[in-house]
């Protein structure tokens, strides 16, 4: 097992320098001078090589990258072109709604797949199936930010029993900002959960017909007992890759679900330094999305051994 | 479904019932009537035929975008799986880890950088299809170059790439297909979601996106507004999913057998 | 009273093509400690009537006629009730033992499950009756493959594995479908030998079914011959190798390679393919690949005849099959 997660960690950490290596390469040599962007195109040549120089642009390439990764290794992201505070300070505000929204969808999204995936199985071809997969086909196709627009037109403004956007801040109690969360997650989840519900619902039909499943029936499980003891866990070995595929459509979609309901997480910042033209913000925030979406599919690739444990014999 | 939207598309090059750029301030907010079939929005432009345009829009983008995923993909991928080797390798490795770029994070870098616009969009949704294409490709192509009737190829003393074209493009092409299908209707949703944000078509280019963002900001007044493009969307999506699906059993029935 | 009856057992399985007969008025007895051998090539029908004792056919099936466990009848009884039968007097070993344990949970836990589920044994007299049931089966030090996993375990110990499965409840009744089919040679006697060992030393009573009469003849009291979903012939095993009557047991005996028997004559095949279970005759099942058959094969069922004591055969040209050689018949 150890060995196992060794070898995982080091695909992570390869990924994650790769990863990095992308962005730098795309945010700072890409031809467009950030001086110039921040400045505009009619700035001075004078003024913008001044800011070049204070922005420390002048380097050379691998010095910047290595200031860079040391900097997110110490914390010190260097300040916003924009405001002028420390990058982390921002994106820190930011991380403690992203995250929590992030979390919430997913495990709504999961909740939602599991129990819809389970009922439409348990009741195969029959109305209630038919009904859902339906129903289902329709959520795939939803665009998140459109539903999310439907749910504030109607939770907040025709039956007011939730906030239209906005974020109070942890400070002002934990059911205060859950509830603030819960449409966006809701918007999120919905899509999410209706993809995963199919994968759910023919991944639990097709270990029904697997011949262990026929073996715990000749032991007397009833078909419960065998639902739960030999079917569930072979059957969200699928649900499982296919959940993380979908983290990342999920955690772009908060990107741009937290600029529906105007949440200050990591999209809406992402997307206010794109307007002033605050590429290192941009570029630490990347990273960060980035990141978070290679640590999820470490997780799940750390989950399949566990509930898979033919993997790691592979492996090893 | 998908027809319908071609169709509507392809009327609105010649005609719409109303403009969708003329801005008539004494208009605004018309009910549904017969020469304004959904209404007009806040400019007083006509609801119908903007959507009728936005169609045109997000097809254009769609098809750019898919275009160059999967001309540039499928030749990738073909290339991994008749090189083998370190070509393979480092196609591979590539597209392993471009999964943590998906089609919005990659058009913010590439905003950020180049600014807003409709190009940008394509290719960011473009850049974010080919490891999926190339993946798709190799991984198929690998397992037709393993059978028999291109061993009899190679042993009949034909070149690596002829086979490729001869044998295994043409083998590997219904899976792309249904791919590409599916691929249109992310990519649809991408570029709403751009526009959305105000990273894709910029105004006065009419987009779904772009007309359910000003919508939002009118939702109190006429929530019907933000219900219209949205559901253009989704029966966009939903169609594209369905054919998808419907060309999946036709052209390949072991998988459709399996379903 | 026999232990088993099983009366004009009748699967019907719905199909895209059609309802398909898979069993058509079987009928049969054991009894306690008797064994017995269904054989007939796949696809007629006796993987079904096995399915059928357990009340485990496919969803999209109908079943007819009576199966009665010591007096009562199991088709009349709900899916909660059968679960108390299956797995603790009715036990079942199934073809691929590859697949047919669950790879995601450790064989000890498997074995446990019916201790636990019948016997309401605690988790640590479980893990004891299961070290001594993996023993019984023949798997070599037992303590440190209890934990292993069926993907490190041989196809042979598996189907071990299944055994006690089986095994683990003392079941009245041992339901055996091709238990060796799917294993090297060189393994299928041994475990055809554990099987009859472990039968006799437990008083079980053991259904035995195969494709193969060698394996038939050699390891139960008793012979049941299916064909298309119908029993054609039964007896005691020693009163069928006397005389065998139908022409497909005929047949099926000619096909079978003997030992000592030189090479001189070539195999003997039964001409034709295996039925379609759909478009099968509504008379005799075997009408389209017999030598003997007449018109009145096809539209009448043949009536189950005595022929002596306790050996019955369904065929309308009993007289003619009794006196043509089997050579005669299969050319």
């Amino acid at each position: 097992m150890s060995v196992f997660i060794a070898k995982r960690v080091l695909t992570l950490l390869a990924t994650l320098i790769g990863a990095s290596i992308v962005i730098f390469l795309v945010m700072e040599i890409l031809p467009g001078d950030p001086a110039l962007v921040i400045l505009g195109v009619d700035a001075s040549d004078e003024a913008v090589r001044a800011l070049t120089i204070e922005l420390g642009l002048d380097r050379p390439p691998l010095e910047r990258y290595w200031d860079w990764m040391t900097g997110i290794l110490t914390g010190e992201l260097g300040n916003s072109y924009a405001y002028k505070v420390p990058v982390w300070e921002l994106v820190e505000g930011a991380l403690l709604i992203t995250i929590p929204l992030a979390l919430m969808s997913i495990t709504l999204s999961i909740v939602l797949a599991l129990s819809i995936g389970l009922y439409a199985a348990a009741n195969h071809n029959k109305a209630g199936d038919i009904t859902l997969m339906g129903i289902s086909q329709l959520g795939i196709s939803v665009p998140n930010f459109w539903l999310a627009i439907l749910l504030i037109i109607l939770f907040a403004i025709e039956l007011r029993w939730l906030p239209a956007g906005g974020f109070p801040g942890w400070k002002e109690g934990f059911w205060v900002c859950l509830k603030a969360l819960l449409l966006p997650s809701l918007a999120l989840a919905t899509v999410v959960g209706a993809i995963l519900a199919r994968i759910t619902r023919s991944s639990v039909l097709e270990v029904f017909r697997e011949d262990y499943v026929r073996t715990a029936r000749a032991k007397g499980l009833s078909q419960q007992a065998t639902l739960w003891r030999h079917v569930l866990r072979n059957a969200l070995i699928p649900v499982l890759t296919v959940t993380g595929i979908q983290f990342s459509a999920l955690l772009t979609g908060t990107v741009v679900v937290e600029n529906v309901f105007h949440i200050p997480g990591l999209g809406s910042l992402v997307l206010k330094a794109i307007n002033n033209r605050d590429t290192i913000v941009v570029e630490n925030v990347v990273l960060l999305l980035a990141t978070m979406i290679i640590v999820v599919n470490f997780v799940v690739d750390i989950l399949y051994a566990v509930i898979d444990p033919r993997l790691k014999a592979h492996d090893i | 479904m998908t027809a319908f939207l071609l169709i509507c598309a392809a009327i609105s090059l010649f005609w719409t019932p109303g403009s969708a750029y003329d801005i008539t301030i004494t208009n605004r907010f018309l009910p549904p009537s017969a020469d304004h079939w959904l209404g007009t929005d806040q400019f007083g432009r006509d609801i119908a035929s903007m959507l009728m345009t936005g169609t045109q829009n997000s097809i254009v983008v769609a098809v750019v975008a898919v275009s160059i995923g999967l001309f540039i993909g499928v030749s990738l991928g073909l290339l991994a799986a008749a090189k083998r080797g370190w070509t393979e390798e480092i196609i591979m490795r590539f597209s392993d880890f471009s999964f943590a770029f998906p089609a919005i994070l990659s058009a913010i870098m590439l905003t950020a950088i180049l600014g807003p616009g409709g190009v940008n969009s394509i290719l960011a949704i473009g850049l974010y299809n080919i490891p999926v294409f190339a993946r798709l490709t190799r991984g198929s192509a690998n397992s037709i170059w393993a059978r028999e009737f291109v061993m009899a190829a190679r042993a009949s003393g034909k070149g690596r790439f002829r086979i490729t074209f001869e044998h295994i493009l043409p083998n590997v092409l219904s899976l792309i297909i249904v791919q590409a299908t599916i691929l249109f209707a992310i990519a649809i949703l991408a570029e709403a979601a751009l526009s959305y944000l105000g990273l894709g078509t910029q105004p006065p280019e009419p987009s779904w996106g772009r007309m359910l963002n000003e919508a939002q900001t009118l939702m109190f007044l006429d929530p019907m507004q933000a219900i219209y493009p949205g559901l253009a969307i989704a029966i966009a999506v939903f169609g594209l999913n369905l054919l998808g699906d419907g060309l999946r059993d036709v052209l390949d029935p072991r998988l459709s057998r399996k379903r | 009273m026999s232990l088993l009856s099983v009366k004009n057992l009748s699967v019907i399985l719905a199909t895209n093509d059609g309802p398909a007969r898979a069993v058509r008025n079987l009928n049969f007895r054991l009894n306690r400690g008797e064994t017995l051998g269904i054989v007939g090539e796949s696809g007629c029908g006796k993987s079904m009537a096995a399915l059928a004792l357990m009340g485990l056919l496919p969803e999209r099936s109908e079943t007819e006629g009576e199966i009665t466990l010591d007096g009562e009848n199991l088709l009349e009884k709900s899916d909660a009730e059968m679960c108390r039968i299956r797995g603790n007097r009715l036990a079942m070993i199934f073809q691929e033992p590859m697949t047919s344990l669950n790879p995601v949970h450790t064989v000890g836990n498997q074995i446990m499950e019916p201790l636990q589920l019948h016997r309401n044994m605690s988790d640590s007299d479980a893990r004891a009756e299961t070290l001594r049931l993996l023993d019984r089966v023949g798997i070599p030090n037992p303590k440190a493959r209890i934990d292993n996993y069926p993907h490190q375990l041989s196809g042979g110990q598996r189907q071990r594995v299944m055994i006690a499965i089986a095994l683990s409840c003392q079941p009245d009744i041992l339901i055996a479908d091709e238990p060796t089919t799917a294993l090297d040679v060189t393994i299928q006697d041994q475990i055809l030998e554990l099987i009859q060992t472990l039968v006799r030393e437990e008083g079980m009573s053991l259904i035995l079914i195969s494709h193969d009469l060698g394996v038939i003849s050699e390891n139960t009291d008793n012979i049941l011959v299916m064909y298309g979903g119908a029993a054609v012939e039964m007896g005691s095993t020693a009163q069928i190798f006397d005389e065998l009557i139908h022409p497909y047991t005929q047949g099926l005996f000619a096909a079978m390679p003997k030992l000592g028997r030189a090479r001189a004559r070539r195999l003997v095949t039964i001409p034709g393919t295996v039925p379609d279970l759909i478009s099968l005759p509504a008379g005799c099942t075997f009408t389209d690949r017999c030598p003997l058959a007449t018109d009145i094969c096809r539209n009448t069922v043949p009536p189950n005849v005595e022929v002596k004591a306790k050996h019955f055969v369904a065929c309308h040209h009993l007289d003619e099959a009794r006196h043509r050689k089997t050579e005669e018949l299969f050319s």
